[in-house]
């Protein structure tokens, strides 16, 4: 059965169709990474999976009881509310020193018990997120651009770390990225989204040859894929599906010259 | 031993902050202090229509204070371009509840205790509704605790784990409209906003988490009540602003050893 299923979702911000017919659904243990350039509405589908969303039509099914663990794009703490990062993570079901002290370690953030959530870095942030999320023991892990202001390295770090836990909890994952060509290689499927769902695949591992090893950097221990975009629908009535009308022309196979970009963004 | 309209008045003042404390700490998490402001000049609205239908001040105030919070909270979930409407309705709920007590002569002579309180003059009766309608408040607060800690965190964090983030809200609402009603006679309308931020604010530097930040607001609010009305007795001050007053001292005072990291 499936986790959370989305049928012909349609959703409005004001007047602007921000979803159209949008079929979604993840399975348990399954790793989705949902990329789409900025304003495609991926946060918005995630809103809704979650309940958050008003729907103009459609559905969205979640199993019941389904446990989520959620972590969110960034946290804004008021500077005016303080929090330490051991009360954060019984937020909102208490949980004992030792549990806590466990996920921490899990995560690779041990001891940070006592700091305050707003001094932390943001890869430490990323971190204690996903370990209060994973203490809820939950069925599906939704991440809403965790890597968002970390460096390749830290990327990579912790898209392993993601692996490592579905590898021995088989929390299923769903993974929202604004990164449109470079995924995390343990995704079963990748979902380009823009409005609506412009293509659906897997990634394709990176190989092991030199030159990729030189694009993404050392010591990322193969945590990225490349994903390459097979649109095989037309906008606005043409028939080159690889003319895009929303300003996202991807450069279909071009491995190298995304890697560029990816690198250039990271410097 | 001091006289006996003061003990009244502590006890109606300290009541008052076991509701006021941890409620003004989330209006300062949630940056509500608009909210407030606007819950608490419609309060005076409250009491001209309260006291032209005949019916009890106190169901008047709450009535109105709680539509007001609720029409309030209608318009922030708009957004941004919400401010300048809720400026709108802060001050007119002023204006019209001026307007509407000028038609009341027996209000209108008395005019500055709805708008600075009455502290001095509060009854055994005027204890009774303080002190239940402030653990009435603290009740809430306490059972819905963590429900509104994670949605003042973050909204979809708070649904994903099944509370919703829109009933959380309305809880802080009700509780807000009740603790202004419950303010009215200790410090009146124009600074019942004040007495929930500044305690809240000035508790900021002495609490590492958010449980200790609400105690220490109640902490320094019942402080701020004993050492004002201490002020009012010796200088002959007006009680509800020289509580407020010291309030204020207390929040100076919090920012000058150190600042809690």
């Amino acid at each position: 059965m499936k986790l959370v299923e989305a049928s012909r979702l349609c959703i409005r911000h004001g007047a602007q169709a921000v979803l159209e017919n949008v079929d979604f659904a993840i399975s348990a243990g399954e790793i989705v990474t949902i990329v789409g350039p900025n304003g495609s509405g991926k946060s918005t589908l995630v809103r809704a999976l979650i309940g958050l969303e008003q729907l103009v039509s459609g559905t969205v099914v979640r199993r019941p009881g389904l446990g989520i663990g959620y972590v969110p794009q960034r946290l804004h703490l008021d500077a005016a509310l303080p929090m330490t990062v051991a009360r954060f993570l019984s937020l909102p079901g208490r949980v004992g020193g030792d549990a806590a002290a466990r996920a921490l370690d899990r995560t690779g953030v041990p001891g940070l018990e006592d700091r305050q959530v707003a001094s932390l870095s943001g890869g430490q942030l990323q971190r204690v997120l996903l370990a209060r999320a994973l203490l809820a023991r939950p069925e599906i892990l939704i991440l809403d651009e965790p890597t968002q202001g970390l460096d390749q390295p830290g990327t990579a770090a912790f898209y392993r770390l993601i692996e490592e836990v579905r590898r021995e909890t088989g929390v299923a994952v769903l993974m929202v990225s604004h990164d449109l060509h470079v995924v995390m290689s343990a995704s079963d499927r990748v979902v380009c989204l823009n409005g609506h769902v412009c293509c659906e695949g897997t990634p394709s591992v990176v190989s092991a040859a030199p030159a990729y090893r030189a694009l993404f950097g050392a010591g990322t221990g193969g945590a990225f894929a490349l994903y390459r975009h097979v649109h095989d629908h037309a906008h606005d009535g043409t028939t080159d599906a690889h003319d895009h009308p929303h300003g996202h022309n991807h450069d279909h196979g071009h491995a190298q010259g995304d890697a560029h970009r990816h690198e250039d963004e990271d410097a | 031993m001091p006289d006996s309209f003061l003990i009244l008045a502590g006890l109606a003042g300290i009541g008052l902050m076991l509701a006021a404390g941890p409620l003004g700490a989330f209006v300062v998490w949630r940056r509500m202090a608009y909210m407030g402001d606007a819950t608490a000049h419609a309060a005076i609205l409250g009491v001209a229509l309260a006291l032209a239908s005949g019916m009890p001040v106190a169901a008047g105030t709450t009535v109105v204070a709680l539509l007001m919070a609720l029409a309030v909270t209608v318009l922030s979930n708009r957004g941004r371009g919400a401010d300048t409407a809720l400026g709108v309705l802060a001050h007119s709920a002023l204006a019209f509840g001026l307007v509407a007590v000028s038609f009341l002569p027996n209000v209108r002579s008395d005019l500055s205790s709805w708008l600075f309180g009455d502290v001095l003059t509060v009854g055994m009766g005027d204890l009774l509704w303080i002190w239940g309608g402030s653990v009435a408040v603290l009740a809430l607060l306490v059972w819905r605790w963590d429900a509104l800690l994670t949605a003042t965190v973050n909204e979809e964090l708070a649904q994903a784990a099944g509370i919703d983030p829109r009933r959380e809200k309305l809880t802080l609402t009700l509780a807000l409209a009740l603790v202004v009603a419950v303010a009215l006679k200790i410090v009146g309308a124009l600074l019942i906003a004040a007495l929930l931020i500044i305690p809240a604010a000035a508790a900021r530097a002495l609490a590492r988490t958010p449980e200790a930040m609400a105690v220490w607001a109640v902490a320094v609010g019942a402080v701020s009540v004993v050492a004002g009305l201490s002020l009012s007795l010796f200088l002959d001050t007006p009680a509800g602003p020289s509580i407020v007053a010291a309030a204020a001292g207390l929040f100076g005072l919090s920012l000058i050893p150190f600042r809690a990291r």
